[in-house]
């Protein structure tokens, strides 16, 4: 009484990934992430935002050699130039060109965002499962850490923490860390909390699970989902706390390209010169939105029944 | 005589305090011998499910002994217990990690215990359950409810116990289906002399697959029965006779 | 004349698939009164998704094409999902097949079921509370008080089919669709929440949609039967005609419970169509 499933024969790589059965283990993870794949490709939106996010890091990785100018070399017989042949998106008070200096501090921006998404975003989930599936006083002190951390704004706590650390990249990246991790545990504490009492995780305790194991082999992977797209979603928010940060002259200093700080710097010339303050505003605007659109996309990708 | 497989003492499990309080399991003892399957049936909520999982230690807070091959069982249950009792849970559907594939959640019991040789002993425990080696690329929500039962109990086979608990391994299941996944239960426990404690809500299940039976209301086993006398009717309990008279009358409808 | 309670005319499902869409439901029709109809068919034959269908609750990117899907007249293929949330659970009420799975598993039975009924009858919450009660004494739970007190996890495999059913029969639906029921109660309970489920529906004149693989308790129970296979159906017949159905899966149903009354070696399988496996993993 042999259940069989019916095998296509083999024939070209396109077949072997739409076989509706695997037989070897990489034939499965192939056509798991081939399937995820053509579950993002269908969602116009977070393709659309996925596209954009790889032309601009690819941009920040080519960009110094796609452009004459240097990011911080003036010249003030250009100084306030408007967007021309020349200058496509103009000069800025010191004659610097404007989108040398974006594409360098895309470099800057998407370099904080990601190393922010990849120090708060296991910290929270870590921090989070671990809380739902143990429970206990474990809980209670992480989750009253969590309400501390959450009873304040995310700007006004970075800047608290930039304060204590002294301006600067890094430490503005551990301040917005700090800041960005407490709604992820939140989040990751309340999926934990649903699959604790499961069959399934009984099931992984009889065969001998460690609770270690028990937590990162199966509680993460059911919280992982919504935190990441929560992470994608939060990008956005975290390259406005950056850019805020920079805003204020606590995060990136000048004469550094980052958007934040260039912001600030041509907000005294908006009635004059609109281009200084509005050029880094949309690119911020722009990585924002695609993050948010991918991020909503990412949720069908990430849960395999979504077949 | 000989040490039983597995014996109960007297357990006892309660839930809540004060007035929500619950004696879910009440002194209940019964013993198992080697390659003999054991039935329980009884109402609905008295208490079946809550003694598999005091046996396997998922409810901590029992009274009483449970003895393995003579020995209390460690407290909390450890490696080695886990490796002599494994269970099988009620319900095919949420007793299967829905995110991982049946080979990784096949091979969790091979990487805790570093065992050798794991591709040869999944694919051969699949066959045991008369799974094709292919199934183990799939995730829980391609197989059909039957298919699911089939890699819990691929699952609890996988560490080779020499005690299986099995909460209603069938209920869920089409009745072909059912026939099928006892067949293997059946082939299986005479091929390498299981002791199964079996709980079902299905007459007729437990009769096919045991030999004694124990009956339970509310928390206690009120009679111990054989398959014989249970076939002859000779139950002396209310619940069971009503239980047996139910069941005929299921039959001959039909 | 007047509409039917329930119809359903050439209603068709595809599930998306990794290529292209699959079939799960191959246009059935059906209509039904105030009466109780049954579903019998394979595991996988679409009973539940055709149950999920009229209520509307697939997943989204699930298919679904009919020439009519009508509630009393009412169009539900073309209500918006605000008029289907006030159908859903009010006039039509679905009894799902895991139950324990569906229920929330963060708060009480009480606080789910006392929930169900203020959003659809708009009474006091002592209101609420006494006909829970009542509700879950009806299905035969023991000690509602506590019960009421517990998480979904803390419930027997019985009891939250039991909890599911009392949620469900509380708003007084119109349209009962019950997938399952009773799969995990034994034979003495399951009678007596059928009966329960019989009074129901016949005092307040609705429909119920039976879903079993339980041969001998539809046939019991219902008036009419549909057999299903394959996303189709395959016969309709009264129930009391189910023991001479010609249908070969029906035959072999039957040919494979366990006997009471004497011991077998093994147990017979019915041979399946190899097509039925094809379907399943789509
Ligand atoms: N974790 C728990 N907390 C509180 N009460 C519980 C818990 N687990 C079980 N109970 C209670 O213990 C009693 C027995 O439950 P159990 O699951 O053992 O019943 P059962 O015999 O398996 O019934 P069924 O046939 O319906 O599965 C029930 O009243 C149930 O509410
Ligand atoms: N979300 C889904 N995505 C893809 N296919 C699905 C989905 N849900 C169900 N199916 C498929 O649709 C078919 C019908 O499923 P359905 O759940 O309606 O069966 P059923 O008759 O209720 O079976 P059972 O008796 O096992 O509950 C099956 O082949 C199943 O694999
Ligand atoms: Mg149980
Ligand atoms: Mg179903």
């Amino acid at each position: 009484m042999t259940d069989t499933p019916v095998m296509q024969p083999r024939g070209s790589l396109r077949e072997w990934l739409r076989a509706p059965t695997a037989s070897s283990p990489r034939q499965a993870r192939a056509q798991a992430v081939w399937r995820g794949w053509q579950r993002l490709i269908t969602n116009r939106a977070a393709f659309a935002g996925l596209i954009v996010l790889l032309i601009l890091v690819t941009l920040a990785v080519v960009g110094p050699w796609l452009t004459p100018y240097s990011v911080m070399g003036q010249d003030l017989s250009v100084r306030l130039q408007p967007p021309s042949a020349q200058h496509l998106l103009g000069t800025d008070d010191l004659g610097r060109d404007i989108l040398t200096r974006i594409l360098y501090g895309a470099r800057i921006t998407l370099m904080m965002a990601a190393l922010v998404a990849v120090i708060a975003g296991p910290i929270g989930l870590a921090v989070g499962a671990t809380a739902g599936y143990l429970g206990g006083w474990f809980d209670i002190v992480a989750m009253r850490l969590v309400d501390v951390f959450l009873s304040f704004p995310s700007l006004i706590l970075a800047l608290a923490f930039v304060a204590a650390l002294g301006p600067g990249i890094e430490n503005a990246v551990i301040a917005i860390s700090l800041s960005a991790w407490p709604p992820i545990a939140r989040l990751a504490r309340a999926e934990a909390l649903t699959v604790r009492k499961s069959d399934y995780i009984a099931a992984a305790r009889l065969q001998g699970a460690s609770p270690m194991r028990l937590i990162m082999k199966h509680v993460m992977p059911i919280c992982l989902p919504s935190v990441v797209v929560r992470v994608t979603l939060n990008m956005a928010g975290i390259i406005l706390t950056a850019a805020g940060l920079g805003f204020l002259g606590l995060g990136a200093q000048p004469p550094s390209p980052e958007w934040g700080a260039m912001l600030a710097s041509g907000r005294q010339f908006m009635l004059t010169s609109w281009w200084l303050a509005a050029t880094p505003g949309a690119a911020i605007m722009l990585v924002s939105l695609s993050f948010n659109l991918l991020g909503d996309g990412l949720r069908d990708v990430l849960d395999p029944r979504n077949d | 005589m000989t040490t039983p497989s597995l014996e109960i003492v007297s357990l006892s499990v309660a839930f809540g305090h004060g007035r929500a309080s619950v004696q879910a399991v009440d002194k209940a003892s019964f013993r198992v011998a080697r390659g003999e399957a054991f039935g329980i049936i009884g109402e609905s909520g008295s208490g079946k499910s809550t003694i598999l999982r005091a046996i396997t230690g998922l409810h901590d807070g029992y009274d009483g002994d449970v003895l393995i091959n003579g020995n209390p069982a460690p407290r909390p249950r450890n490696r080695d217990f886990f490796k002599t009792v494994q269970m099988v849970f009620q319900d095919p559907y949420s007793s299967l990690h829905p995110r991982r594939m049946i080979r990784a959640t096949l091979m969790e019991p091979l990487e805790i215990y570093r065992l050798d040789r794991r591709e040869a002993r999944i694919a051969q425990v699949l066959l045991d359950v008369g799974l094709a080696p292919e199934f183990a690329y799939r995730y829980p929500h391609q197989l059909s409810g039957g298919q699911r039962q089939r890699v819990a109990v691929a699952r609890a086979l996988l560490l080779e116990p020499e005690i299986l608990l099995l909460d209603e391994p069938t209920s869920a299941l089409d009745v072909s289906v059912q026939a099928g996944v006892l067949n293997v239960l059946n082939a299986l426990r005479r091929a390498r002399g299981l002791s199964y404690v079996m709980v079902s809500h299905d007459l007729r299940v437990v009769a096919h697959m045991c030999s004694r039976i124990a009956v339970m209301t509310q928390g206690r086993i009120v009679e111990e029965l054989t398959v014989e006398d249970l076939r002859a009717q000779r139950a002396t309990q209310p619940y069971t006779r009503t239980l047996i008279a139910a069941s005929r009358a299921a039959v001959t409808a039909d | 004349m007047t509409d039917p309670l329930l119809e359903v005319r050439n209603l068709r499902v595809a599930y998306p698939s990794a290529h292209g869409y699959s079939d799960a439901l191959r246009g059935i029709s059906f209509t039904l009164g105030r009466e109780k109809l049954g579903i019998v068919g394979e595991s996988g034959s679409g009973k539940s998704t055709a149950g999920r269908a009229i209520m509307r609750l697939l997943p989204p990117k699930a298919r679904v094409t009919a020439d009519a899907l009508r509630l009393s007249g009412f169009d539900l293929l073309g209500a918006s999902e605000r008029q289907m949330r006030d159908i859903r659970g009010g006039r039509i009420a679905m009894i799902l097949q895991d139950p324990r799975y569906a229920l929330n598993p963060l708060k009480t039975v009480g606080a789910q079921i006392m929930e169900s009924y203020r959003i659809h009858i708009k009474g006091s919450r002592a209101e609420a509370r006494d006909r829970m009660l009542a509700m879950l004494e009806d299905v035969r739970i023991r000690d509602p008080q506590r019960v009421t007190g517990l998480y979904p996890h803390e419930l027997s495999g019985g009891m939250g089919q039991r909890v599911m059913i009392a949620m469900m029969l509380i708003p007084s639906p119109k349209l009962v669709i019950a997938d399952e029921p009773t799969s995990a109660l034994d034979v003495t309970v399951r009678g007596q929440i059928l009966d329960v489920l019989n009074e129901r529906v016949e005092a307040q004149g609705a429909g119920l949609i039976l879903i079993s693989h339980d041969l001998p308790l539809v046939s019991d129970f219902c008036d009419r039967v549909l057999v299903m296979y394959g996303g189709q159906i395959m016969e309709e017949l009264a129930a009391h005609d189910l023991s001479q159905a010609s249908h070969p899966y029906t035959i072999a149903l039957n040919a494979s419970l366990p006997p009471l009354d004497h011991a077998v070696d093994e147990l017979i399988v019915p041979e399946y169509d190899p097509t039925w496996l094809t379907e399943a993993t789509e």
